[in-house]
């Protein structure tokens, strides 16, 4: 059939990129930011990448995992992602040396409609690893600040040393710019000095117009649950409510067949779905 | 489209030419009633009669298992140096074959090209086979008993000749090749092929509405029968291995003794498998048998409508013919469409 196609010019998709891992900050237990760096100068001036886009890492003799990029394309040189140990992959690479070379891949999925979400307000919603994809989206925000109307972020986590970034949230809270509303479930340090209860309970202090406003909202399924909850009795249209999907994946291009959900490839149509969307698919919500 | 005919006589002939655009694999006899594709000398050994070949010919693109990349602790995955050079000429290929591989190009074109498939694709010639349907066989039904694109050469059994539509260019070079072999389609070549067309489409013995399928599909997706085939499955994964539209794969890293290079490798994957969609953590999204079974039938029937405009399911009859549970895929379609829920 070498008449009916010409395909010699394509290169590989699979073939992770050299890259290392230039700084590692611990975040809470079992969670660490990774600064990532590609060897090649073109990559690095190259690579670009929507909020909610994810990458594939490769940890060489290991494997390859989906994670998402919680860095910002307005700061590019690095990438960072925030990874939560948890199996084969993410054990090796906490146990990395300093400076390790990795393999990176991407940037892969549809990302946030960033073209739909400005001029608008901008409610993300995150619980626990929830945040790794929003804090993309909220640096993203806060670096095109004049794009976007309010911008309130709502981050609940079950105690103050389980929260991501927090000491990078916490100076939020006194900034004008964005409305930072974080939240415990518990505190038994006595230290805390935001809010306590689950996150569903910060939609008391914030003042949200449903016919303006986007919501992004990541975290466990039952934190979407309510949150669901809440936005629709606030009269939110399932399409302005955006989610981020995961799903098992092998590949991140839409080939493997893993991350299909009924007739969407997660990875090429997702991770980010609108709410109207994902009731759609069968063995959803 | 060039059409011209090759008497029987001069079949063992021109198969001889074949050799020299790669080695010729055709479908050859494997224990009593089984068939496999597998390399041929000449023509005698080939059977032509064969309806199905246990594996499809994905086999030969989408290999069960490949290593995609070698690595080396420090310094990151290579390609390796060459897919394969190798040119094979496949003979034999029936019309629902030729139906899968469209499929699987469709899969591993697009957006992002998947280069193994395609590099070895690319390096094989396809020539069909018109074949009689058997029992199993049902790709009237699923519109893939004709076939028009994909192929190199085609050759349709019309008596004591056979008619040859040339698809390609490189079709076109293999005939020139044996150029004194064939000759011009004459009145009688017309109507021997148009009779025994409406012939092969009268001897299917299964037919199933399918053309409104991903509806009820929609419409049934709570339905007894999916629990009903989910109990009698064994999630063995086999219906998957001997379907010529399944793709799925997983990769996995494959350390050497040394600790510090190895392969990246890819294998064959099915979704019946317990663990398909398990994720880091322990969630499984399809952890109940009778939900992975259903999404089989849906992907095949509802999902790859939507997203490739055609069901993938060629009707070839495979799946039914290799289940050690004697799960027809008919059957259970047939159940799906007459089920009335109280
Ligand atoms: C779009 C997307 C974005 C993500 N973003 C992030 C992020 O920002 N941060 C983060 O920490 N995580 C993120 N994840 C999750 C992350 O990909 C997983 O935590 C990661 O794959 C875990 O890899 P592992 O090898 O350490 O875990 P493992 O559980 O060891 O293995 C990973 C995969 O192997 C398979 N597997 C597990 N056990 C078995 C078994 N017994 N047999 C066969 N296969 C098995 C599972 O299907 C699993 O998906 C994201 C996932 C997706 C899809
Ligand atoms: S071959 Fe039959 S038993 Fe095995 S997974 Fe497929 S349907 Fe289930
Ligand atoms: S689902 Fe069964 S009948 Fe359909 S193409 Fe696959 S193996 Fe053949
Ligand atoms: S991850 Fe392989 S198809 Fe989406």
């Amino acid at each position: 059939m070498s008449d009916a196609h010409n395909y010699t010019s394509d290169e590989n998709p699979y073939l992770p990129k050299p890259a290392r891992i230039i700084r590692t900050l611990p975040q809470i237990l079992d969670h660490q930011l990774f600064q990532i760096r590609f060897e090649k100068e073109e990559m690095i001036n190259n690579f670009t990448y929507r909020p909610g886009q994810f990458v594939m890492l490769s940890v060489i003799g290991t494997g390859e995992a989906p994670f998402s990029i919680s860095s910002s394309p307005t700061r590019p040189g690095i990438i960072e992602l925030c990874v939560r140990r948890i199996g084969h992959v993410t054990n090796a690479l906490f146990k990395l040396p300093p400076n390790a070379p990795v393999g990176i891949r991407g940037p892969y999925g549809n990302g946030f409609p960033l073209d739909k979400l400005e001029g608008n307000n901008l409610l993300l919603v995150a619980g626990g690893l929830g945040m790794a994809p929003l804090r993309s989206l909220l640096r993203y925000a806060l670096d095109n600040r004049s794009k976007f109307k309010d911008v309130i972020l709502m981050y609940g986590a079950r105690n103050p040393d389980d929260m991501l970034f927090k000491y990078e949230l916490l100076e939020l809270i006194e900034q004008p710019d964005v409305k930072c509303l974080l939240t415990v479930d518990t505190d038994n340090s006595g230290m805390w000095k935001a809010h306590v209860g689950v996150v569903t309970t910060l939609f008391d202090h914030a003042e949200i117009d449903p016919n303006n406003t986007y919501a992004a909202i990541c975290g466990p399924e039952i934190m979407f649950k309510y949150v669901l909850e809440e936005l629709l009795k606030r009269n939110f249209s399932k399409n302005r409510i955006l989610m981020s999907l995961e799903r098992n994946m092998q590949c991140g291009v839409g080939k493997c067949g893993h991350c299909m959900v009924g007739y969407k490839y997660t990875c090429l149509d997702g991770p980010i779905f609108n709410y109207w969307d994902a009731i759609n698919l069968p063995e959803m919500v | 489209m060039k059409i011209i005919t090759l008497p029987k006589e001069n079949f063992a002939e021109f198969v001889g030419h074949l050799c020299s655009f790669g080695e010729i694999h055709a479908p050859i006899k494997r224990g009593d009633r089984s068939f496999v594709f597998a390399p041929v000398k000449d023509a005698s050994e080939i059977e032509l009669d064969c309806v199905r070949t246990i594996l499809p010919l994905k086999k030969y693109f989408f290999r069960p298992m490949e290593v995609m990349f070698n690595f080396c602790a420090g310094e990151g995955y290579e390609i390796p140096s060459e897919v394969t050079d190798k040119r094979i000429v496949v003979f034999g290929a029936h019309p629902c074959d030729i139906h899968g591989l469209n499929i699987l190009d469709m899969v591993f074109n697009g957006r992002y090209v998947d280069t193994y498939y395609l590099a070895r694709k690319s390096k094989a010639a396809i020539i069909g086979l018109d074949c009689i349907p058997d029992d199993l066989c049902f790709c009237r039904s699923t519109r893939t008993d004709f076939v028009d694109t994909g192929f190199d050469l085609f050759l349709s059994d019309i008596g004591d000749k056979y008619l040859v539509r040339v698809g390609t260019s490189l079709g076109d070079d293999m005939v020139r090749a044996a150029e004194s072999l064939f000759y011009e389609v004459q009145k009688e070549d017309r109507d021997a092929y148009k009779r025994k067309s409406i012939e092969r489409r009268e001897s299917f013995k299964t037919e199933i509405q399918l053309q409104d399928l991903p509806g009820i599909m929609d419409l049934e997706y709570e339905s007894q029968v999916w629990q009903d085939v989910g109990e009698t499955c064994l999630s063995c994964g086999t219906c998957s291995m001997v379907c010529p539209t399944c793709y799925c794969y997983s990769v996995f890293d494959e350390l050497d003794l040394d600790g510090s290079s190895g392969r990246r490798k890819r294998r064959w994957d099915c979704c019946l498998f317990k663990d398909y969609a398990l994720v880091a953590g322990g969630h499984n999204f399809r952890a109940k048998r009778s939900s992975r079974v259903k999404n089989r039938y849906f992907h095949k029937q509802r999902g790859f409508v939507s997203l490739y405009g055609r069901p993938s399911c060629v009707g070839c009859g495979r799946c039914k013919a290799q289940c050690p549970s004697g799960i027809d895929i008919v059957d259970v379609i047939t159940k799906l469409r007459s089920e009335t829920r109280v």
